[in-house]
């Protein structure tokens, strides 16, 4: 029906400008993009929005309320228009049948027991502590790490290969990008899940979201009430099935004249082809529904109790952050001596809270300037499987940015006020005396202290009989941050002399004591 | 690589000379600027770091001896740390600004500057407000963060540092302008025109495992930069390099210029407050007579603003 094209061409461009954008925040190689505008465009990420909301309630953490709301009025809105995994499907879906199909999209039942069972399944792992079901299926985490992991080693190394050119012309302003983050298991990961979801979108659309996704589930919960929702009208509809030809959630039903609503992304593709005016978006007739025919009340009914889950379901969230934030104050455990722990970014306050509420979308990763932000394998076990961790061979963490908490979708690395930043101690570095090139060589060495930010590590006199000008590097662990400048820059092979060890419940570094300097030289001369 | 080995030479030969120049115009300048009536080093003090440098190019011969018309400079400034000017771990931006200014104004047809800089590369040049003071003065702004910029190169005369990969700025402009700060350093005791040559090479943990002073000294018999200007406006006196906070800065208002390399690190040491023999990297490069820190041989030039 014609008019409905501008909804169909309106749904095309905000999801395509939402596929641009999130995609163009993770593959920037000159970080143009300021992080405000990040947070703006990530903002309506469900599941990071959600986790962000568990954690702090705050305007900025509503997305997912937002989307939750626009659901019960319109449909899966975000599942349309929001999430990149469902364009990025679309694309797919569209592609095969431009320019390959053999036969259209057609009606498929619902696979109600499989994607329930996986809704409940992620909702019940990740409340008894293990989220790693839910950061495996989320499908804008998903698209980050195919980005993060697949796309930015691309665009940087054809970045890298343009800048060369450039350079040859003596042109600089394009820089090269020293890239660190080729991880294994992260790639294998995203390419396993890009294939999967390009094999599910080819012929079946959006099969995933409406088996496996558990935003997708969820909203479909949502959607079944639906206040505007598209249905075949009944004398209207001849029964000719475009609409379920182009129908990339394969919902509708032309024999019975049904639309499975939960299952609609609103996509707009049916209203868009149908000829004569049977597949309809408009208020939700619960008369024309033969349920409720006996019960003209019960779908109105059903949607305020719908709306009062919403709410209830966003008030237990906040609840939960009020238990997290007394969590995050207990006291902190012992690290064994023995045992590496390694340590999770400024502003993720612990380890436990960090590997709770990470998604492993890699926006961090992918914004870091120094890229010591990388995907893990397993440094936090399987659970933490491919949340980022402190990678001090890969880089170390710069002691003015707070970039990994600005950007952080799901708050799993809050932000932190310049000074606190500079405070959070995330691990302490210990040294390894009998690594020392000073004490192999009796050569002056001292690249950890040169780098150390706060002078924790610093050199003090070495007692030697061969060279007794040497300085040795001493650590004070009341004032060392854990940000790895020394592990980093310490030039021993294969192990090196000075190590973070993570600390499992960040603490609060004491400021570095300064006294001011007695200038001795007042003399308006020249020493020579 | 031979090809510019020999370049480099000739532009040793020159400093010997006292003209310090491209190969080729040493006969007409030796004539211009007769080698007994310039100063081997300037020391100025209690200037704006504009004012200072142009006063010490000025008794030098003026920026022309220098830098010829059409000739490519490479200015290597100090930008290793992500600190604002005030904190003083980077070498002062007006002074920057201003060489490369004087640099184009002498006729240079392109001036650049870099650094392979020890935090976030973009971050230590935005906020060291080197990247603005460049472009403001219409200089260009390189990166020196990935490898592919660096080049192998020789170090034949070197004790421990045999080779190296220098970035290919230094291996292509016909003038170096070495411009460190001066100020505190826990591995090499003082960061000056020698230490400062460690930002111009890719791999400096090679340097750190291979006794850090012997290597600082090796690189300068590759070649030795056409003038060093040490920076002491702003001195770190402790927590060096990259220093905690500017409690460990005093502003001492000093600059140091000369194409004696070993001098002009001897003459800040002396700044600073400690003895030049103390330093280990200046002794070795005296011993290995690459320079003279043996002040009291030298014609100086000491100007009070």
């Amino acid at each position: 029906m014609h008019k409905f094209r501008r909804l169909r061409n309106l749904r095309i461009w905000v999801s395509l400008a939402f596929l641009f954008l999130i995609s163009f925040i993770f593959l920037d190689p000159v970080q143009l993009i300021s992080q405000r505008f990040i947070n703006v465009v990530i903002w309506p990420q469900f599941v990071p929005s959600l986790l962000h909301f568990s954690v702090s309630v705050s305007f900025l953490a509503s997305g997912f309320l937002s989307f939750m709301i626009l659901t019960v009025f319109f449909g899966r809105i975000y599942c349309s228009s929001v999430c990149p995994l469902g364009t990025l499907q679309d694309i797919f879906s569209w592609v095969h049948r431009r320019f390959f199909a053999q036969k259209p999209l057609k009606y498929a039942r619902a696979r109600n027991i499989l994607r329930y069972t996986i809704l409940i399944l992620v909702i019940v792992s990740f409340f008894a502590g293990f989220s790693i079901l839910l950061n495996l299926l989320d499908p804008y985490s998903n698209y980050g790490r195919i980005m993060s992991n697949l796309g930015r080693p691309l665009v940087l190394k054809s970045s890298n290969g343009l800048a060369g050119l450039l350079e040859q012309q003596d042109i600089f302003w394009l820089p090269k990008s020293n890239f660190k983050g080729l991880r294994t298991a992260s790639i294998a990961f995203a390419s396993g899940f890009l294939l999967l979801i390009g094999w599910m979108s080819w012929s079946s659309g959006r099969l995933y979201c409406n088996t496996i996704c558990p935003v997708g589930a969820l909203l479909g919960i949502f959607s079944r009430f639906s206040l505007f929702r598209i249905s075949l009208d009944k004398q209207a509809c001849n029964s000719c099935g475009q609409c379920s030809k182009v129908c990339k959630a394969q919902c509708i039903d032309v024999k019975s004249k049904e639309v499975d609503f939960s299952r609609c992304v609103t996509c707009y593709n049916c209203l868009d082809v149908c000829p004569s005016d049977g597949a309809m978006y408009n208020l939700n007739r619960i008369k024309s529904e033969p349920v409720d025919d006996f019960h003209p009340d019960k779908g109105n009914q059903t949607r305020r109790n719908i709306l009062k889950a919403v709410f209830l379901f966003s008030a237990f969230a906040s609840l939960r952050a009020f238990a997290t934030r007394i969590k995050g104050g207990e006291k902190p455990t012992e690290i064994p001596e023995d045992k590496k722990l390694f340590a999770t970014p400024p502003g993720s306050s612990s380890h436990e809270l960090f590997n709770r509420n990470c998604t492993a979308c890699h926006l961090c990763v992918s914004v870091c300037p120094t890229q010591v932000l990388q995907p893990s394998f397993l440094q936090y076990g399987l659970q933490g499987f491919m949340q980022p961790f402190m990678d001090y061979h890969a880089g170390f963490c710069n002691f003015e940015c707070d970039l990994c908490g600005q950007v952080c979708p799901t708050n799993a690395i809050q932000e932190l006020e310049p000074e606190q930043k500079k405070l959070t101690q995330v691990g302490v570095a210990h040294f390894i005396k009998e690594n020392c090139v000073v004490y192999t060589d009796n050569t002056d060495c001292g690249a950890c202290s040169e780098h150390c930010p706060t002078k924790a590590v610093n050199m003090v006199p070495y007692q030697n009989d061969i060279n007794p000008l040497l300085t040795i590097p001493e650590v004070d662990d009341k004032i060392c941050i854990g940000c790895g400048a020394c592990e980093y820059a310490c030039p021993t092979k294969p192990y090196r002399a000075i190590f973070v060890d993570g600390n499992a419940i960040h603490k609060l570094a004491d400021k570095p004591v300064q006294e001011e300097i007695k200038l001795i030289e007042t003399e308006e001369d020249f020493p020579f | 690589m031979k090809r510019r080995d020999f370049i480099v030479q000739g532009v040793s030969a020159g400093l010997v000379a006292g003209t310090a120049t491209g190969f080729g115009n040493l006969a007409q300048l030796a004539a211009a600027f007769p080698a007994q009536n310039l100063y081997d080093l300037v020391a100025v003090r209690d200037g704006e770091p504009e004012v200072m440098f142009d006063r010490a190019i000025a008794s030098l011969g003026g920026m022309a001896r220098y830098v010829k018309k059409g000739q490519k400079v490479v200015v290597k400034p100090n930008i290793g740390w992500d600190v604002v000017p005030e904190r003083a771990g980077n070498t002062n931006p007006k002074l920057v600004g201003r060489i490369v200014k004087r640099c184009l104004d002498a006729g240079a047809s392109e001036v650049y500057v870099f650094d392979n800089t020890c935090d976030a590369w973009n971050l230590c040049y935005k906020n060291s407000g080197i990247e603005k003071a460049v472009k403001d003065a219409g200089g260009k702004i390189v990166p020196g963060n990935t490898e592919s910029y660096y080049h192998k190169i020789l170090i034949p005369k070197g004790v421990s540092l045999k080779e190296a990969k220098v970035h290919e700025l230094i291996l292509s402009s016909d003038v170096f302008i070495n411009v460190p700060v001066l100020k505190h350093h826990s591995s090499a005791s003082l960061s000056l025109s020698m230490k400062n040559l460690m930002g111009i090479v890719w791999d400096r943990r090679y340097w750190h495992r291979n006794d850090l002073h012997q290597c600082i000294a090796d690189l300068v018999t590759w070649k030795k930069p056409t003038l060093n200007v040490i920076d002491g406006y702003r001195v770190m006196m402790r927590n060096g390099p990259r220093g905690v906070s500017t409690a460990d800065v005093v502003t001492m208002k000093q600059m140091i210029v000369s194409a004696d390399i070993v001098a002009a690190d001897a003459a800040a040491t002396m700044i600073f407050g400690s003895k030049p023999e103390d330093i280990p990297h200046i002794r070795i490069a005296h011993e290995m007579k690459l320079g003279n820190m043996q002040l009291d041989k030298l014609s100086i030039n000491r100007i009070k603003i």
